[in-house]
């Protein structure tokens, strides 16, 4: 990951979190008066935030620590103890967190396990009060079946092809600029990217030297001499994207050199839907355009398709920006911009369908972990007011 | 009864979605960053498509309507499975539901075992299911295979511990409305009861007194006792009695599935009667020392659904549930926190995950989309962001991303410009005005303060 990408997302994002927890964990702790009936009235109705237990954080290798951390605090603020298990892909970062964890939070309620995909099902046979699971829909789906022997609630933050719809009517320099960063950032290696381009034949040919010039603009001339642009994670993921280059035509890019798992910023245009950049997750430096005539025609085909984790609709029309919000489905939305919607913590993160289930950031992560117990608090005294609950029963009560 | 308890909650729910869904299915705006000010940025309530409700057959109606409300009111589509063993009641909501509501949105399924798997095969964007815990893990794997999400309202054994301040009289008259309604079939009745071995017989003694009341001297007359909803379910709640003291009751009745309000005393922890959820008219007592022993038995035992606690002290009721777990508590009352809708019900652990009721159901039904709308101008601000990255960029963009300061800094300065104001009117020779603009300082400070911090 280059430097300033790993400062914002990895450093930057986890400090503003923990503030927030800080700032609010007494407010957010605090027993939750509700408000009472005819029969309650003299009582006493609150919702505790009990912590569950013992809670398994699982993390995927994009953003190591960032999709570590970010759970962990919720965890811990919500007073459960945390068995943590970094991802085995990142070897440097796993060992980091192994080492310098236990230096800081009690071995005894917090421990990191380190382990390989045999390891993890192991771990998962045991009994955890919560899991918390970052990475693909196939995993997801057998951490939930894990935790379905056991009755255990999870959060599952999956993924998906995250459309972006980009509208006749807009301003080309600003949309390329923008889906430019969230494409390439960290090579592509992030869950919430926009995975293709939707739009015209009109607008793809005023996309593409936008794009070319906001590719340029970022990472110069030849942005394998850039230190602002990633790699790839490792040489089966480096294959996996290689292979989806064959889809399409090359407008932008292409170029890849498997010794530094370097793919260069890559755009294809006039993408089918049938090619087979578009049958799974890109997860890599490389962006499809695939025409559709209309709004409708992109709707429909974003409908068509699994919910995915985040839509992108651009467009100086606020109408149609608002048409494509409330004529699709996903995790979240952000109209005219990429990724921003992650970076606000008062707004719910997560997915729905393939995409994910459950959500966190901010209070939310503290609600993740907590559950959230009805109390009813009664009078002892009164007692004549429930007469009218007990049998023998008759009509005129 | 039947009215009472099925009904009534049924007519209560729907009144509360009809009032409240305007302000629950609103779009819920969220507090911004310095960097997004003049964005959009806001939750929005969607549904979440098909959702499968499973019922269960203690309380046919109730179980299947008040998630089915909550379901619609997310506007969602809803397959309902009612269960079987209380077939009239699963006939009677397959002959009625489509009569009102559209069957190609809202359609009924009837069967049983090999329906409901066939059932769960197909894949819903949401299931709600009421039951045991054994078919609460197999409905959560059928789930995980489409990444399902679920709510599961199962069971387990609800504690009930008695201290010995407390008045007798009232906490057990309350103990045997919750145990023995619906013959104990009921996930969040008392199940056993913990005691000071000392008010153990005056305990038995109360229990007894108020089921004569209740049901009087023959309680198989009396219109308002139930019975077993199955021969299955009469011969696994008698095989619970074997070696155990009975105190009171104890006759049964096969042919009309009749168990009388029965109370065991002396109880061993390692009993039949302990192991599994009883579901039935039978009232275990175990003796406990001490509220410690108390509160380390129940925590021995998987979470329930419910947990009670009787106690004139209110720091006992206090400790006992600060270190318990459960689904949820009334504290010297049984079954009471289920009525109030504005209380979340649901389980942990064993008993269940999720829950619902009132604007509970409307969230568990409802996706939160997170929702941040963007000016397409604008552009300078984003620069900060870009490649090439400098140390420059990295300072600016950890000022307008780090919230925190955002409030404080404005109060500070606002702070600082009423000192300024009060210190140019002090200056001003005449009183009269002097102490009215100060008093006007000090009004608006304290009314401007809470709003800034």
């Amino acid at each position: 990951q280059p430097l300033f990408e790993a400062e914002y997302s990895e450093i930057l994002l986890c400090k503003n979190e923990l503030h927030d927890a800080l700032n609010n964990l007494s407010h957010w702790v605090k027993d939750e008066h509700v408000d009472k009936n005819l029969v309650t009235r003299l009582d006493s109705a609150f919702i505790r935030k009990d912590p569950y237990g013992v809670v398994l954080i699982i993390a995927p290798w994009n953003y190591p620590i960032h999709l570590l951390l970010v759970p962990l605090i919720g965890a811990i603020a919500a007073g459960n103890c945390v068995v943590i298990k970094p991802s085995e892909m990142t070897k440097k970062t796993e060992r980091l967190v192994a080492e310098a964890l236990p230096s800081y939070l009690d071995k005894d309620s917090f421990a990191v396990v380190t382990a390989d995909v045999q390891e993890t099902t192991q771990l998962l046979e045991n009994k955890f009060d919560y899991i918390f699971f970052t990475g693909s829909s196939s995993v997801g789906r057998s951490v939930m079946a894990a935790a379905a022997k056991h009755l255990t609630p999870v959060t599952l933050e999956l993924g998906g092809k995250n459309p972006c719809y980009v509208s006749d009517n807009c301003d080309v320099q600003n949309v390329a600029r923008r889906v430019t960063w969230g494409r390439f950032f960290n090579a592509g290696q992030t869950c919430i990217a926009p995975d293709y381009v939707l739009c015209s034949l009109e607008m793809q040919e005023k996309l593409l030297p936008a794009l070319r010039e906001a590719i340029t603009e970022f990472y110069g001339p030849n942005p394998q001499e850039s230190p602002d642009f990633g790699r790839i994670v490792g040489d089966k993921q480096f294959q996996r994207v290689q292979v989806l280059l064959r889809s399409g035509r090359v407008a932008i890019g292409g170029q890849t050199d498997a010794e530094t798992r370097y793919i260069a910023p890559t755009v294809l245009a006039d993408v089918q839907p049938s090619d087979p950049i578009m049958q799974e997750e890109v997860f890599g430096p490389i962006l499809p355009i695939v025409i559709v005539a209309t709004a409708d025609k992109a709707i429909d085909f974003i409908n068509s398709q699994e919910r995915p984790l985040v839509v992108y609709a651009f467009s100086s029309n606020d109408k149609e920006v608002n048409k494509v919000l409330e004529r699709t489905s996903s995790g979240g939305f952000c109209g005219n911009d990429t990724l921003m919607h992650f970076t606000l913590n008062s707004l719910p993160f997560g997915g729905i369908g393939s995409s994910g289930l459950g959500m966190y950031h901010g209070k939310f992560t503290f609600d993740t972990f907590t559950h959230h117990r009805g109390c009813l608090h009664r009078n002892m005294g009164l007692e004549t007011l429930n007469a009218l609950r007990y049998p023998p029963y008759s009509q005129p009560k | 009864n039947a009215y009472s308890h099925e009904i009534l909650g049924v007519l209560g729910e729907l009144a509360l979605a009809i009032d409240n869904l305007p302000s629950w299915a609103a779009p819920q705006h969220v507090k911004k960053n310095l960097m997004m000010m003049r964005d959009e940025a806001y939750i929005s309530f969607e549904p979440l498509g098909v959702v499968l409700v499973i019922g269960a057959w203690n309380y046919p109606f109730v179980l299947v309507m008040q998630p089915l409300i909550g379901a619609i009111a997310a506007g969602n589509a809803v397959v309902v499975k009612p269960s079987e063993i209380s077939g009239n009641t699963a006939q009677l909501v397959a002959d009625l539901l489509p009569q009102y509501l559209d069957p190609e949105l809202y359609p009924v399924v009837t069967g049983g075992v090999p329906e409901t798997t066939a059932l769960l095969t197909q894949r819903f964007d949401h299931i709600l299911y009421t039951g045991s815990t054994a078919v609460g893990k197999i409905v959560m794997a059928a789930a995980a295979k489409h990444l399902t999400p679920v709510t599961l309202e199962l069971g387990g054994k609800s504690p009930c511990y008695i201290d010995k301040d407390c008045d007798l009289a009232v906490a057990c008259r309350r103990i045997t409305w919750g145990k023995y309604m619906n013959c104990g079939q009921t996930c969040i009745a008392p199940d056993y009861i913990l005691c000071d071995p000392s008010i153990q017989s005056k305990v038995v003694e109360n229990i007894k007194a108020t089921l004569q009341e209740f049901y009087g001297e023959d309680v198989k007359s009396s219109q308002d006792y139930e019975r077993i909803v199955n021969k299955h379910h009469f011969k696994r709640v008698l095989g619970l009695l074997e070696g155990q003291k009975i105190a009171h009751g104890g006759e049964t009745d096969e042919d009309s599935c009749f168990i009388a309000p029965t109370i065991l005393t002396d109880v061993s922890p390692d009993s039949k009667v302990m192991e599994e959820e009883i579901f039935g008219p039978v009232l275990p007592i175990l003796t406990v020392k001490s509220v410690d022993e108390a509160v380390e038995f129940i925590n021995s035992r998987e979470k329930p659904l419910a947990l009670y606690v009787f106690s004139n002290n209110k720091e006992v009721i206090k400790r006992v549930i600060s270190e318990t777990s459960s689904g949820g508590v009334t504290g010297n009352d049984v079954i009471m926190h289920f009525f109030l809708s504005t209380l979340p019900f649901g389980g942990v652990g064993n008993s269940g995950m999720g829950a619902y009721h009132g604007k509970h159901s409307f969230e568990t039904f409802s996706h939160r989309r997170a929702c941040l709308i963007r000016d397409l101008k604008m552009e300078g601000s984003n620069k900060l962001r870009y490649p090439p990255a400098s140390q420059k960029k990295v300072d600016w963009v950890k000022f307008f991303v780090m919230k925190r300061f955002n409030k404080g800094q404005v109060g500070l300065v606002i702070l600082a410009l009423l000192g300024l104001v009060a210190a140019v009117l002090m200056k001003n020779p005449q009183s009269v005005l002097k102490r009215k603009a100060l008093w006007m300082v000090l009004a608006v400070q304290r009314l401007g303060w809470p709003r800034l911090w």
